[in-house]
């Protein structure tokens, strides 16, 4: 086990005792805004105590994170696989461009999470967002589940402007009353058994971290957003 | 409808004197100009269908063919072109945005030609390349600016990484998927031969390729395709890329078609679904945001490797270069409004950006002027196309160019400009395997290496004879150039004097 302090410390310090540290636990304390933790990081159970700065575990490769507070912007930025739980809220771009692996918010999410999320093979993202989502939700979306169960929220939608914008693949789950305008290319409908069947384990996943009753959430009207094409662009253009 | 009727802009002419009937042609060409009527037993051809690629002429055994331009003509206008005409016809048809691809064609100014470069004569004499050494190699990285001792008085080295060249030429990004797969292996071949670098573009980085990962630089693009620890570690450099002077401000489209086998495997997304880079990098929304980015990258690749930041040359680009050296990236690439592209809007093309050689000068004095020239090195590319050009460009300030375009010509390109269309007669811009085989890969290296080696001796033939025997010596040395037929905002902006002064 390593206990990083981060008071005084510089990221660049705290990103090279992680990355040269044989331990596969390890604590840091005391964060204030440290940016860049675990950026890369595979193998590594990490907690953070305080505050993170920007881009918590940018590209992670399959450590585990555990924010025992609030994160700043893109979080999980690029993440190819692994874990990142956050008790707290998100700022911006969480989970921009994410591949694999999980992150869990238990509270809201800034602008912009989840855009341009895509799968590929065995390598499918999750973003789970608690509370609500600002806008530019899921935009460019290429694949995986964005899932925003508003929780503690009186919110009619639970997100913002523009959810969805671009999207071609991957699908999107609200936990609301009502639908939010959406684009175009966008094919909103009540969820199914089905589709609920799809997101129960990370609702109950959810719930081990944070607290909360499986059924009681799920108990409620869900909209899932699919794109009408994954090929978007396609009668755009006309060649010479 | 009539009026949509376009006539074929290239007449395919068999000399029929000639034509031995060995029907090559019809295999070669993959747009199906050629066929053999049975019924006539003769080879004709659809000339609608030709792209003047030369695949044919080039390959016809007995030289029985040529294409010639239509000398079918619209009624003569100055302003009204046969071009805007017939992109009027073809989108009041379809209702498309024009695509097209490779570089701006327009006659817009070519700076460089209105470069001259000096030579000595009697004093500080010229120097003899073939008898005195060279050095054309530089180093590309941030520099430290000052040189720190520890308490011995021994020199501590604070060098950030390097890219170490033997010539200031590089190749610049194409993507897989953009380009062929042994254009891909040719540019790797080639560029590990010349101790130079080749860059992956945005569509991820073949397994196959990560042997050449010493002279690989690996591009990191707004849709982050095949992005992941191990391939950002797999090269020498990474690079973000901002922006393509053929397309500044607006992101890129590989069609889902084209998304097949290994492409998809190496952008790392499903087989059939489109590759879409959105217009920005939406984590990116200012400098302070880029830097993010930067050090991101760096934590990630525990700060070995030097981070560019490429940009399109555009009107506030000294600006944003000044930006960017504050950011801790490296190196800035700026690519000119002359660069190539796989496939572009041709109104972005056509008229987005400004010349490089006045973006290149602007933000090289910039730089100077704000005293973070050192914090950067600068690369620049959008149509380097002779010796001559990396010259100038070195002189203006660059550390080094891109090219791109040129690398393409050498490994058989005929600058047809139909790369979008997926069906490169050449090897190159396509997937189809039978044209993709067309392509060898020791024989593309192999006119790769001749070309950057010949423009190389080119490089120290005129260096020599400048009296400087130090790529370094030239750099930022516009005393070396004079303007011909310039104004004297340009000659301001280029900072150099008229020939004659
Ligand atoms: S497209 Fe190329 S190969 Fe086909 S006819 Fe025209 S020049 Fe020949
Ligand atoms: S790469 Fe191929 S399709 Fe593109 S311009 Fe060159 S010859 Fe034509």
């Amino acid at each position: 086990m390593l206990r990083i302090d981060c008071e005084g410390k510089h990221f660049s310090q705290i990103g090279q005792m992680i990355r040269q540290t044989a331990e596969k636990e390890i604590f840091v304390d005391n964060a204030q805004g440290h940016r860049y933790i675990a950026a890369g990081v595979g193998g590594k159970n990490i907690i953070v105590n305080g505050t993170p700065g920007n881009a918590l575990g940018a590209y992670l490769d399959g450590s585990s994170i555990t924010v025992n507070g609030n994160a700043q912007d893109a979080v999980g930025d690029t993440m190819n696989d692994g874990l990142i739980v956050i008790h707290g809220n998100s700022g911006d771009a969480a989970g921009y461009s994410m591949r694999g692996g999980k992150i869990f918010i238990k509270g809201d999410a800034g602008y912009r999470a989840g855009i341009h999320m895509k799968a590929y093979k065995d390598k499918f993202p999750v973003l789970v967002i608690g509370g609500k989502a600002g806008s530019f939700l899921g935009e460019y979306q290429a694949g995986g589940i964005i899932v925003v169960l508003g929780i503690g929220t009186d919110s009619k939608t639970n997100v913002g402007y523009f959810t969805g914008n671009g999207m071609h693949g991957g699908k999107i789950f609200l936990r609301s009353e009502q639908l939010p305008d959406l684009p175009q290319q966008i094919i909103a409908r009540k969820a199914t058994a089905e589709d609920m069947a799809e997101i129960e384990k990370y609702v109950g996943e959810y719930c081990r971290y944070f607290g909360g009753q499986v059924e009681e959430i799920l108990n409620r009207d869900f909209y899932v957003l699919t794109a009408d094409s994954a090929n978007p662009y396609k009668q755009l253009y006309t060649s010479v | 409808m009539a009026i949509n009727y376009i006539y074929p802009v290239y007449e395919v002419v068999r000399d029929f004197g000639r034509c031995v009937n060995c029907k090559l042609c019809v295999g070669q060409c993959a747009n199906g100009v050629h066929f053999f009527d049975e019924k006539k037993g003769v080879l004709r051809v659809d000339d609608a269908k030709c792209v003047n690629c030369h695949r044919c002429v080039a390959t016809c055994p007995t030289r029985a063919l040529k294409i010639v331009k239509s000398d079918n003509t619209y009624k003569e206008n100055a302003n009204w072109t046969v071009d805007s005409i017939k992109e009027i016809y073809r989108q009041a048809e379809t209702g498309g945005v024009l695509l097209s691809s490779m570089g701006n064609p327009q006659p817009l100014p070519v700076y460089w030609d209105r470069i001259l470069i000096n030579a000595s004569q009697v004093t500080n004499p010229s120097i003899d390349p073939l008898r005195e050494p060279m050095e054309t190699t530089v180093f590309l990285g941030s520099k430290p600016d000052r040189i720190v001792r520890d308490a011995q008085g021994k020199i501590v080295d604070n060098m950030s990484p390097q890219l170490k060249l033997g010539t200031p030429i590089m190749f610049s990004a194409m993507s897989y998927g953009s380009i062929s797969y042994n254009a891909h292996a040719s540019l790797a071949k080639a560029a590990e031969k010349l101790g130079i670098y080749y860059n992956t573009g945005e569509g991820g980085l073949h397994e196959d390729f990560y042997r050449y990962g010493k002279n690989t630089i690996v591009q990191v693009a707004s849709g982050r395709f095949g992005v992941h620890p191990d391939y950002l570690n797999a090269g020498e450099c990474i690079e973000i890329k901002i922006g393509q002077g053929a397309k500044p401000g607006i992101g890129g489209h590989l069609p889902g078609a084209k998304i097949v086998g290994d492409i998809s495997k190496t952008r790392m997304i499903p087989a059939g679904s489109d590759a879409i880079s959105p217009a920005p990098h939406h984590d990116i929304y200012s400098i302070e945001d880029l830097r993010q980015l930067v050090f991101s990258l760096k934590e990630a690749t525990d700060y070995k490797k030097p981070v560019a930041v490429k940009v399109a040359a555009v009107h506030n680009v000294a600006a944003v270069a000044s930006g960017i050296a504050r950011s801790g990236a490296d190196i800035i690439v700026i690519d000119g409004f002359r660069g190539g592209t796989g496939a572009a809007p041709t109104r972005i093309r056509d008229n987005v950006g400004i010349p490089i050689e006045l973006a290149l000068a602007s933000v090289d004095k910039r730089l100077r002027d704000e005293g973070i020239r050192g914090n950067v090195s600068l690369v620049v590319g959008g149509s380097i196309r002779n010796s001559a050009d990396v010259i100038k460009a070195v002189a203006l300030g660059a550390d080094a160019c891109y090219i791109a375009t040129a690398a393409l010509m050498a490994m058989g390109c005929h600058l047809c400009r139909s790369c979008h269309t997926g069906r490169c007669n050449w090897g190159i811009a396509t997937q189809i395997p039978e044209l993709v085989a067309r392509l060898d890969p020791e024989e593309g290296c192999r006119r790769l290496v001749n070309l950057v080696t010949a423009w190389t001796h080119e490089i120290k033939e005129m260096m020599g004879g400048m009296g400087i025997n130090s790529i370094e010596a030239l750099k930022g040395n516009r005393l070396m150039l004079r303007g011909v037929g310039l104004n004297s905002k340009e000659l301001e902006i280029l900072g150099i004097k008229h020939a004659g002064e």
